[in-house]
């Protein structure tokens, strides 16, 4: 399988939809359909083509499969990808998300429908990059390039203060990265490579492994959010357009768990253990403290925006957790977070398409008159309160149980996010749906158009089928897992000798 | 057959949710209440094939669900006899209810949306009973939750319905709260959540010395940890069950159609915590802490819902605090280690509530909707098969029976009678340091209850009519298809009890149980109960006939009275009409501080702390400090010419005191 570049194949084939769409001219109508209609081929294509790398995928493997590997600027870095239980499918969440986005793009853009093409599809290629990417250099190429076009996709097709938002957005994310840029040059100093299998086993000193770890949990906290660096999420949220939400919410924000599960945990494992309770608060705060802003909130995608944060504190919570549980509850939480809050914000933009407003006070009854939109809104309403049964129950669960093995105290106060889940989510169904229609602006509302239904059926379906069977997730991560932490656990027991023999030489 | 027992409700919500409205109303309820009736069925030949009779207890994996590291989690079913009990009394109840909203919701619109509903409630209650591990139940319990919640907003344009509807949803979460740190506990401490392997460890980890468990910054021994989970689990029993502190859901739950409360708050899944400390009894039995607790907050939910039950004046509500103080008497049953009779109490207590409420619905389909029994009374004649199912309902609830009078062994009473009695005389014997407290809470709680009770049939049956005219002239019995179901329900309310003593508390118990419920050795409260003295055994029927005359004189004889006595005690009567302040207190504390905590964290917190410290703070120092630089460039040659010259003044001097070679 591997010897067809599958990976550098599905990365680069959004650019061939590029390059055809720089090839349609002029702006009328039927030219922008014509882009649609390449963006949405070439995004399906790309999906399928990452199918196959599923299906080639070995899953007793837990190392890294599907590598090319080519020298480049003279070998000091080299062109290296791959993939592993852990970030494999984070490419298929990736491919299988775009198709909705320029769905959900169809109508709602209709100005420069061009230029967003590319942007997105741009996107799409440094997205997959980061998670395929097996060279510091090169990872770091598609982590900030990514920046680009979400920052024009904000700020050129977003809402009223989508310059602010942008900014805002580009600056936190900015500052995280510089520091992990300087991280980057310091092990290349220290180890003579930037090839991330060799860092991965190559053993930094104690010392320097703390100001690596600092450097890069500047650069992903912010990603992730991390509370208290996640205001700029709700800004950008609100601002950007429904399918830059879908993008920001579903991929983006997992590039900071990916990239605590790629560098932070396997290079600086005595660092990461050093810091697991500062990571824990962190978390912790994020969960309550967002839950309860979330529960204030008058506009809609500030709304799920913040229940993001707070659902993106478990992941922190279970990757920590450094056990198996934990961590595979971590990757199906932020994989199915990808699922359902593409879903909710895709929700979102099927009455913002109608209404043009997000206020919350707008809304009410619309299950009057569109009651297929409800159905589909309880759903995924449930999966991010974390329903069993629903996907979001399982990376709950999974994490809960991680962090309670490793710190009661942990587990008990995240478990009240059980309780806050639901009293935002139920709160905000019912101002929006349920209710008397006596709106006279919402009267008129439509229930879900053809287009709708071809985006939220299957996000329904995936969502209930990886609530009862999460098992296809789950046995693909395994192996990489248990790699994991088998190496961690063995860093982290070494390290403690260490100091213990430096104390017994002391003495 | 199992799997069939299981999978048809589900299968009827599927049918009908999907395509309801192309399968129209008709089709939508056959299809579903047949589903619930073949269901129902099979759950008797289950009954008679495990309990009574000698079939195998059964337990087979459907599908793996969640397995990760050393947890390996499975969709299952598990049939002993407890399971059996739970799945005759879901399906039978659930089938009636199915049969009877045909009649009742006729004039509704969204039939086939209440019936998939209905369905999907059923589907969820038969996983949590048939559950083979922790997980697989908490899957159930948040099904039921969700129907439940469903159900309860059912009507969507009341906000009434709405804020119910979110009230019962979080308030079960706050128990889900403890439950799913129970199911955690569980796991660390048996390193698996599948019934088997914990029921058969739980006794030698209890032998153990060693720490199970490290909780909140303590090593506990295999005695406290498991105290501190089960308590942790009952935490989850409580909300589920509508227990005292997590009851108040359960009034307003009452939003819902009648039949809903028949079937989810009264029958089935408000029964549900009952069911799990007695699937869990092996490891109950072996905290006795735990179990005293349990017997505290039955005995308290016992009394508290039946003394607010006594001045309330919906019908509805009246019943269902009922409800919550009948819960409290399985409760104290399962606190003092009769967890057959517990069960033998949900069991009779299924049929007879059921009627209760299914005779209610049809009390307020006759009056046009009215709940308020204040506008009812003089209603016997008009709705006579609906005011005699009531009646029996109200016996088999109120305990009715004669003390010490044996036909062939079995004594003589309805099915409350019986198994509410057994509690009263468990919680008489109970060992632990609550079950004297709980027996007499019981004993005058069973006071309340007959007089409450008799007060609900007097202002709605007897007196005057106090409904309008225009009303009263509409007055009429409810179709077969309600009645019907409400007299198989009466004949459940009456003889239950009766036939079925023997398996619950009696000399089949062995046979019967076959060891699906767990009792330590030093458990013997089953035989000691049989040796009560004479007044114990009498002393719940007195209070039975005291209950019905006050009642008869407060409400037949001298109506003025109660009027009287609740402006005499003011105070009181408010604190009770106001069901003990819980509302307003839990308001207080928790509801109005969440929203204000979120406003002020986002406001202060987000805005003026982190952003303001953050990134529009460095975006306004950096504009401060550029204009000021700004301000600099003058434009006049001499500042320019005048900065130059300092500077190189600057320079000059620091050269020549640095040591000159560098010029």
């Amino acid at each position: 399988m591997s010897d067809w570049s599958i990976l550098s194949i599905t990365t680069f084939l959004p650019l061939v939809g590029v390059f055809f769409i720089m090839l349609v001219r002029g702006d009328d109508e039927e030219a922008k359909t014509n882009i649609r209609r390449v963006a949405l081929i070439t995004t399906c294509f790309t999906f399928v083509i990452s199918l196959f790398i599923w299906g080639g995928f070995t899953y007793e493997n837990p190392g890294f499969q599907m590598v090319e590997k080519h020298d480049w600027l003279g070998g000091a870095f080299s062109y290296h990808m791959g993939v592993d239980g852990i970030s494999m499918l984070f490419v298929i969440l990736t491919t299988f998300l775009m198709p909705f986005c320029i769905l959900a793009s169809w109508t709602s853009v209709d100005k420069r429908v061009k230029e967003y093409m590319i942007a997105f599809l741009v996107l799409e290629t440094l997205m997959i990059g980061v998670f395929c990417a097996l060279d510091l250099v090169l990872f770091y190429v598609f982590f900030e390039a990514g920046l680009i076009p979400m920052f024009l996709i904000i700020g050129v097709w977003g809402g009223p203060r989508r310059v602010y938002a942008s900014y805002k957005f580009f600056l936190y994310t900015l500052t995280g990265s510089v520091l992990m840029l300087i991280a980057i040059m310091a092990m290349y100093w220290q180890a003579g490579t930037l090839d991330i299998p060799t860092l991965m086993t190559y053993n930094f000193p104690a010392g320097m492994q703390t100001w690596l770890w600092l450097a890069f949990f500047a650069s992903f906290a912010v990603k992730m959010p991390m509370w208290p660096v996640h205001t700029w999420l709700p800004d950008a949220h609100v601002e950007a357009p429904t399918a830059g939400s879908v993008v920001l919410a579903a991929i983006l924000l997992k590039m900071g768990g990916y990239g605590f599960l790629r560098f932070s945990l396997p290079m600086f494992p005595l660092a990461s253990e050093f810091f697991t309770p500062f990571v824990f608060t962190l978390s912790v705060v994020a969960i309550i403290y967002t839950s309860l802003v979330a529960l204030a909130q008058e506009d809609i995608k500030k709304l799920i925006a913040y229940s993001s944060v707070a659902h993106m504190g478990y992941v922190t919570m279970g990757i920590f957790a450094a056990n198996a549980q934990g961590i595979q509850g971590a990757l199906f939480q932020m994989l199915s977070h990808g699922i359902v809050s593409a879903a909710l914000f895709l929700c979102v933009g099927v009455i913002y398409d109608r209404m043009h407003t997000r206020q919350i006070s707008a809304y009410g009854g619309l299950v009057n008159n569109m009651p297929k939109y409800a159905v589909a809104f309880m759903i995924f309403t449930m999966a991010n309160v974390g329903l069993p049964g629903t996907s979001g129950f399982v990376g709950e669960f999974l994490t809960l149980i991680g962090v309670f093995r490793v710190n009661t105290w942990v587990a008990l106060f995240a478990a009240t996010g059980v309780i806050l889940s639901a009293a935002y989510a139920l709160f905000l169904y019912r101002r929006v749906v349920f209710g008397v229609l006596d709106k006279e602006s919402l009267k008129s509302m439509l229930d879900l158009s053809r287009r709708e239904k071809v985006i939220l059926v299957p996000l329904v379906v995936l969502t209930i089928f990886f609530g009862f069977y999460p098992m296809p997730v789950l046995d693909v991560t395994q192996a990489s897992v248990d790699a994991l932490i088998t190496h961690y656990e063995a860093a982290v027991e070494a390290g403690v000798n260490a100091g213990q023999q430096a104390a017994a030489v002391v003495q | 057959m199992y799997s069939a027992i299981v999978f048809l409700p589900l299968l009827g919500f599927l049918i009908v949710g999907l395509f309801g409205r192309a399968l129209g109303n008709k089709a939508s309820e056959y299809i579903t209440s047949g589903f619930l009736v073949i269901a129902a069925l099979l759950s008797w030949v289950a009954f008679f094939s495990v309990g009574i009779g000698s079939g195998p207890a059964v337990q087979y994996n459907i599908l793996s669900w969640i397995q990760s590291g050393n947890l390996d989690i499975n969709w299952a079913i598990r049939v002993d006899t407890l399971t059996v009990v739970m799945l005759v009394v879901v399906n039978s109840v659930s089938a009636l209810v199915h049969v009877y909203s045909i009649g009742y919701m006729h004039h509704d619109p969204d039939r086939p949306r209440f019936f998939a509903y209905l369905s999907l409630f059923t589907f969820a209650m038969l996983a949590l009973v048939t559950s083979d591990n922790l997980l697989q139940m908490f899957f159930g319990w948040e099904g039921v939750g969700l129907a439940s919640y469903l159900l309860i907003g059912f009507w969507f344009k009341k906000p009434s319905a709405n804020a119910a509807a979110i009230k019962a949803f979080v308030v079960n979460r706050v128990g889900d709260f403890g439950f799913i740190l129970g199911i955690a506990g569980v796991f660390v401490i048996f390193g698996s959540t599948d019934f088997n392997s914990i029921f058969s460890t739980a006794g030698a980890i209890a032998q153990g010395q060693t720490p199970v468990l490290e909780f909140l910054g303590y090593s506990l021994d295999p005695d406290t940890a498991l105290t501190v989970v089960c308590l942790l689990l009952f935490m989850g029993a409580m909300g589920k069950s509508a227990q005292f502190m997590l009851h108040t859901w359960l009034p307003d739950a009452m939003e819902g159609p009648t039949p809903v409360s028949a079937l989810i708050h009264a029958a089935t899944m408000v029964t549900a915590g009952v069911f799990m400390v007695a699937r869990l009894s092996p490891i109950f039995e072996l905290s006795p802490t735990a179990l005293t607790f349990v017997t505290l907050i039955g005995g308290t939910t016992a009394i508290f819902a039946a003394t607010v039950g006594c001045v309330q004046n919906d019908i509805k509500r009246v019943i269902a605090y009922s409800t919550c103080s009948q819960l409290g008497y399985m409760f104290v049953a399962l606190g003092v280690g009769a967890y057959s009779v517990g069960i033998f109490h949900l069991f009779t207590h299924a049929f007879f509530k059921a009627l209760l409420f299914l005779g209610a619905g049809s009390v307020i389909h006759a009056v046009s909707d009215e709940q308020d029994m204040r506008k009812m009374g003089g209603l016997r004649k008009h709705i006579p098969y609906t005011y005699w199912t009531m009646v029996i309902g109200t016996l088999a609830l109120t305990g009715f029976g004669i003390p010490f009078i044996y036909i062939y062994g079995i004594p003589l009473g309805t099915a409350g009678f019986i198994s509410k009695d057994a509690i009263i005389e468990a919680a008489y014997v109970g060992q632990n340091a609550f079950a004297g407290y709980a027996f007499w809470m019981t004993v005058f709680a069973a006071f309340l209850t007959s007089f409450y009770s008799w007060r609900l049939v007097f202002m709605t049956f007897f007196g005057k009519p106090k409904a309008s005219a225009d009303v009263m002239s509409h007055v009429h019995e409810s179709p077969w298809v309600m009645v019907v179901p409400l007299l198989i329900l009466a004949m459940g309310a009456v003889f239950a009890g009766p036939v079925f003593k023997t398996f619950f508390a009696g000399d089949a118990y062995d046979a019967f149980w076959k060891g699906a419920l767990f009792t330590s050795d030093a458990n013997h409260i089953l035989h000691e109960m049989h040796n009560v003295p004479k007044w114990v055994i009498a002393s719940p029927f007195v209070m039975m006939v005291l209950g019905f005359i006050v009642a008869w004189v407060f409400y037949i004889s001298k109506p003025d009275m109660p009027k009287a006595l609740a402006a005499r005690h003011d105070v009181l009567y408010r604190f009770l009409l106001n069901k003990w302040y819980f509302d307003e207190l839990y308001n207080f504390l928790f509801v109005r501080p969440a929203f204000k905590i979120g406003r002020f964290l986002w406001k202060s917190g987000d805005g003026s702390v982190i952003d303001g410290f953050g990134p529009d703070g460095v975006a306004a120092r950096v504009q401060q400090v550029t204009a000021r630089v700004v301000k600099l460039q003058s434009g006049y040659i001499y500042h320019y010419a005048f900065a130059m010259l300092i500077g190189v003044a600057f320079f000059i001097t620091w050269s020549m005191f640095a040591g000159g070679g560098a010029l």
